[in-house]
């Protein structure tokens, strides 16, 4: 060994990078697409109408029942009309829109847990567990989703009794709404986060915490899962719009939320006798949902750019 | 004396981006002759690359901004030409390879497709025409079994073999002058080896200028007339490659120099690394860019920058000391 | 140096098997990345391993860690067979040896700052009791490997690659390592910033008496750093001998080839010396030349070369060779 000056070169204290954090130019690139920004400001109106709308009417007023007031066009007392038994249609649509968000957040977060379980194990494990988990997967691809959402509801609707959330009673069915639509969807996301998985676990960095002996599950949660945040935020944001509309399908066929809870779907439902002579039966909520998944899908168009871990640039 | 190729003159480009407005080329200026082999060296975002595509105009508008300077390649300004003329200049005139070959070729077509097509649109040359020289120009820059390897995809080609069709497609249409932007260095040495003895070769045979890009001023030693020094998107130093080595005469180009091991010699002593990092190009240098990591710097350093002027025969550099003497110049 | 080596590795093979089809995996062949090879590595010795890219060095260095299952061999670093132990006794021989990567983009997680990732060793092996001491330990990293500590909280983005580049060594000396498997950590690194990193290599050496395996491609730093160098060819051991004397005496037509395709930054010295340019590619592993395996490309090819593979012998104390012309004699 020859002599050597024992201090190691300090670097410059400043960094090479731009000063701008992943977050800034995330946000940057999210600003540039307006239809999002619109997106976002609709996603708010309507929680403050769904939330908001309830310090307005009360959920007695929304289910107060007058036949004689039935099937009022809209007026400047019941400004989106009256239903089939006379219930006051903008009161039906606040609290309505209430359980269609909650269906659609919890379903996709069940949805979410699921697609990252199965995703994630399949991907990182590969070998058998893999080829298991996708078969069976695929196999649920394969059939169509709204058949397997009806055969569920009718199975498993009905079965769960009323539940009482601080005071207020909620249809025991729409939990069972909630964990059917979340256990059918699962499958695009849970391929999305395999495909993750597959590549970031070549990464060297998961190697260097295998040469370092960190467990498997500390690997897959903390250093493989914090990397596909980007897709998997998009797809669920999407699933939420998915999710409503699914809602509303089945409930559409009737199979849906049970009165009287309301939700957006169902009041849909109850407008299929109407559709010429009391349009603002479905047009309301109609024109609810059409808005939520429009700007659901706005929002996740700019996430997916924003979010884009590969690109460095504005 | 041979004639002068291209001469630049005073190229500034700059992007404005988010962050800020980046100064990547600041001033440059230099001379090709034809049939010559200048090296351009420095660190990783000196600004070589910005300084060779803003030649060419391939920088894009915005974020770039070409906003000085003059490029004349045989006497015409390039930066005025139309991008439709431009397109006659590329590839015809002047060719460019990169250090990743799959930004220039079409992974979708086979090699002859990309071959062929460019040398009937420059060239009118016919379907069969061009077919025979497609193989020959692999043939040219060695690449075995031609007539059967012309079929295939891109990506059939292994890294030095995908560099070598790239090179087929740049001298297609025999072009004046070659830029070579780092054509070696994801590559391993004995293809860079493989590489350089090709171009070389090829700048013989068809008297072409070469523009050769490296961060290593050991792969241009061998092959360079004369070398360019850039540093924060300056030139700092330039030379003829063997008063280059044999007087550095910028520290940075001292350092460059002191930073390369040799296997030439035993080991004498810890390698002279360069402190610090590359400059920021965000904010416009006060005085000389290299001065918080240069072990001459002085006062005058920091406040004013240096212009390039000669110091010896057709040898100029941008320092206020004489690194010989560590006295001021 | 003492007597008994600290990383002994000896007979290690690692094939890789490639398989197709969709539904059924069928092996189809295998990918011979590791074929045999042997080596020792003494305390606070840097062995340099190099040649082209394909060759197996990563494979090498990585099966020895036990981050490929290995196909065949042992690997005794300290004492401790680190191929066939489980659990809490494999957690032991990790801590004593790490890795450092080639890029320094992948090898840091996007997501965690800094801080995170040079105090998970500290985490995983339960070095200290509590995260406090484990940042103060950190930082104690970042200073010894020439960052500036206040930069523990950012995300390896906002870093230039030899920045990055610390930061793996820092995270590879968390644990306290005794060995550590270079692998190819300035390849990816510009000239001026490679001799940074190969300085702090060789400084925390002195300091903390680290022994290296130095992988590269490129035999003009590893006559720099490295004590003694392997040449690997296709998965295989082809010489082995002191710096200086490889360098000065190589024997191997590969060797020569590898020496004569660096450049030597002096024009005239450049330009006069005689070259041998290797021709092509390395074969693929996947069904390598009988023989010796660098027959394909050898200059000095002769019939044996095709039919029997060399024998590794000591051609000059000390100096390892596999190459029927070297026992011939005619290498010229
Ligand atoms: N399209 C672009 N937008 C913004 N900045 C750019 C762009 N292209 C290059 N730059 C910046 O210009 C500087 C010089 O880059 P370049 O010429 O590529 O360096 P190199 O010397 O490595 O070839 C760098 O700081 C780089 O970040
Ligand atoms: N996970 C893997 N599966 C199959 N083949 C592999 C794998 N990793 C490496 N190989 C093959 O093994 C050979 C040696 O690779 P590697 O060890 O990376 O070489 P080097 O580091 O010398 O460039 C290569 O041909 C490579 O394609
Ligand atoms: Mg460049
Ligand atoms: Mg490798």
């Amino acid at each position: 060994m020859t002599t050597h000056t024992p201090s190691i070169p300090q670097l410059a204290e400043d960094l090479a990078t731009p000063p701008l954090t992943l977050s800034q130019l995330g946000w940057l690139r999210f600003r540039r697409h307006k239809m999002a920004l619109v997106g976002v400001v609709i996603i708010i109106f309507l929680f403050l109408f769904a939330f908001g709308g309830a310090l307005i009417y009360s959920e007695q007023y929304a289910n107060y029942t007058d036949t004689s007031l039935r099937l009022l066009p809209p007026s400047a007392e019941h400004p989106f009309g009256t239903d089939t038994i006379g219930r006051d249609i903008l009161a039906r649509t606040i609290y309505g829109g209430q359980i269609s968000l909650f269906i659609g957040i919890v379903a996709v977060i069940i949805e979410t847990l699921l697609g990252i379980l199965v995703g994630a194990l399949a991907g990182y494990y590969g070998g058998w567990v893999d080829s298991l988990l996708m078969r069976i997967t695929e196999a649920l691809l394969n059939i169509p989703t709204i058949f397997l959402l009806l055969v569920m509801a009718k199975f498993f609707g009905g079965q769960v009794p009323e539940i009482d959330i601080g005071g207020r009673v909620f249809s025991g069915s729409v939990i069972v709404i909630v964990v059917i639509i979340g256990a059918t969807s699962w499958m695009y996301l849970a391929r999305i986060v395999r495909a993750e998985f597959l590549s970031l676990k070549e990464n060297e960095f998961v190697l260097a915490a295998r040469a370092t002996g960190t467990s498997n599950a500390q690997i897959i949660f903390l250093h493989i899962l914090p990397n596909t945040f980007a897709p998997i935020i998009v797809s669920s944001t999407l699933s939420v719009a998915n999710a409503i509309l699914s809602e509303a399908y089945i409930s559409f066929l009737g199979l849906g939320v049970q009165a009287p809870t309301a939700t957006w779907g169902n009041m849909l439902d109850s407008s299929a006798n109407y559709l010429d002579s009391a349009p603002w039966l479905w047009f309301f909520p109609g024109m609810l949902i059409l808005l939520t998944v429009l700007s659901i899908n706005f929002l996740g168009d700019g996430l997916r750019d924003a979010l884009d871990p590969r690109s460095r640039t504005v | 004396m041979t004639k002068t190729l291209l001469k630049v003159s005073d190229l500034k480009t700059r992007f404005h981006t988010p962050e800020g407005v980046i100064h990547a080329v600041n001033g440059v200026s230099f001379e090709v002759k034809e049939g010559e082999t200048v090296a351009v060296v420095g660190e990783s975002g000196c600004g070589k690359s910005v300084s060779m595509m803003s030649m060419l105009k391939l920088i894009p508008t915005p974020p770039g901004d070409i906003y000085s300077g003059e490029v004349l390649y045989r006497g015409n300004d390039l930066l005025k030409k139309s991008e439709q003329e431009m397109e006659d200049v590329r590839g015809k005139e002047i060719a460019m390879i990169f250090q990743d070959p799959m930004t220039s070729l079409n992974p979708v077509l086979t090699v002859r497709r990309q071959l062929t097509e460019s040398l009937r649109e420059h060239l009118n040359f016919t379907a069969e025409q061009a077919e025979k020289r497609a193989v020959e120009l692999l043939e040219q820059v060695g690449i075995p079994d031609a007539a059967r390897r012309v079929q295939d995809y891109p990506h059939q080609f292994s890294g030095g073999m995908r560099q070598r069709v790239m090179i087929a497609m740049a001298l297609s249409c025999a072009p004046s002058l070659l830029i070579a932007d780092e054509p070696t260095t994801a590559l391993d040495v004995t293809i860079q080896a493989q590489i350089v003895e090709l171009v070389t070769r090829l700048r013989e045979s068809l008297r072409m200028a070469v523009i050769w890009i490296t961060h290593d001023l050991g792969v241009v030693a061998g092959m360079a007339d004369r070398v360019i020094v850039m540093y924060a998107g300056f030139i700092v130093e330039q030379a003829s490659v063997e008063d280059l080595y044999d007087s550095p005469s910028h520290p940075y180009t001292l350092s460059l120099i002191a930073a390369l091991p040799r296997v030439d010699r035993r080991r004498d002593q810890r390698l002279k690394s360069i402190p610090g990092s590359p400059p920021n190009l965000l904010v416009e240098p006060k005085g000389c860019p290299f001065a918080p990591r240069c072990e001459f710097v002085m006062e005058k350093c920091r406040q004013e920058n240096p212009m390039l002027a000669e110091i010896g025969s057709d040898h100029f550099a941008a320092c206020w000391v004489d690194v010989k003497t560590g006295a001021p110049r | 140096m003492s007597d008994k080596p600290l990383v002994e590795v000896q007979d290690m093979k690692k094939h890789f098997p490639v398989s197709s089809g969709l539904i059924i995996q069928r092996n189809v062949g295998l990918v011979r990345a590791v074929d045999g090879v042997s080596f020792s590595i003494a305390k606070g010795e840097t062995l340099g391993m190099v040649g082209e890219s394909g060759c197996g060095k990563t494979t090498v260095g990585r099966t020895m860690l036990g981050l490929y299952p290995a196909t065949s061999g042992s690997v005794t670093i300290d004492g401790d067979d680190i191929l066939h132990l489980k659990g809490r006794d494999q957690l032991r021989v990790r801590r004593k040896a790490q890795i450092i990567f080639q890029d320094p983009y992948a090898s840091l997680n996007p997501r965690w700052t800094v801080s995170a990732i040079i105090s998970e060793p500290m985490r995983v092996h339960k070095l200290f009791a509590t995260e406090k001491e484990r940042t103060e330990r950190a930082r104690e990293l970042m200073n010894l490997v020439g960052l500036n500590p206040r930069l523990l909280n950012r995300f390896p983005h906002e870093f230039s690659g030899g920045q990055r580049q610390r930061i793996g060594i820092a995270r590879a000396l968390a644990s306290d390592p005794l060995f550590i498997v270079c692998d190819e950590p300035i390849s990816a690194l510009d000239v001026s910033i490679q001799a940074q990193v190969v300085d702090l290599l060789e400084e925390l050496q002195d300091r903390l008496g680290l022994t290296y395996l130095f992988i590269a491609h490129d035999l003009s730093m590893v006559r720099h750093i490295c004590d003694r160098v392997l040449v690997l060819y296709l998965g295989v051991m082809v010489e082995l001998a002191d710096r200086d004397e490889l360098y000065e005496n190589p024997l191997h037509p590969y060797t020569k080839a590898l020496l004569s395709a660096v450049p030597i930054p002096d024009p005239r010295k450049d330009r006069a010396r005689k070259r041998t340019i290797l021709t092509g590619d390395v074969p693929s592993p996947l069904n390598p030349p009988g023989g010796c395996r660098f027959h394909t490309r050898c200059p000095i090819a002769m019939d044996v070369c095709k039919k029997e593979v060399p024998e590794w012998r000591e051609a000059v104390p000390s100096h390892f060779v596999a190459c029927h012309a070297v026992e011939t004699g005619k290498t010229e």
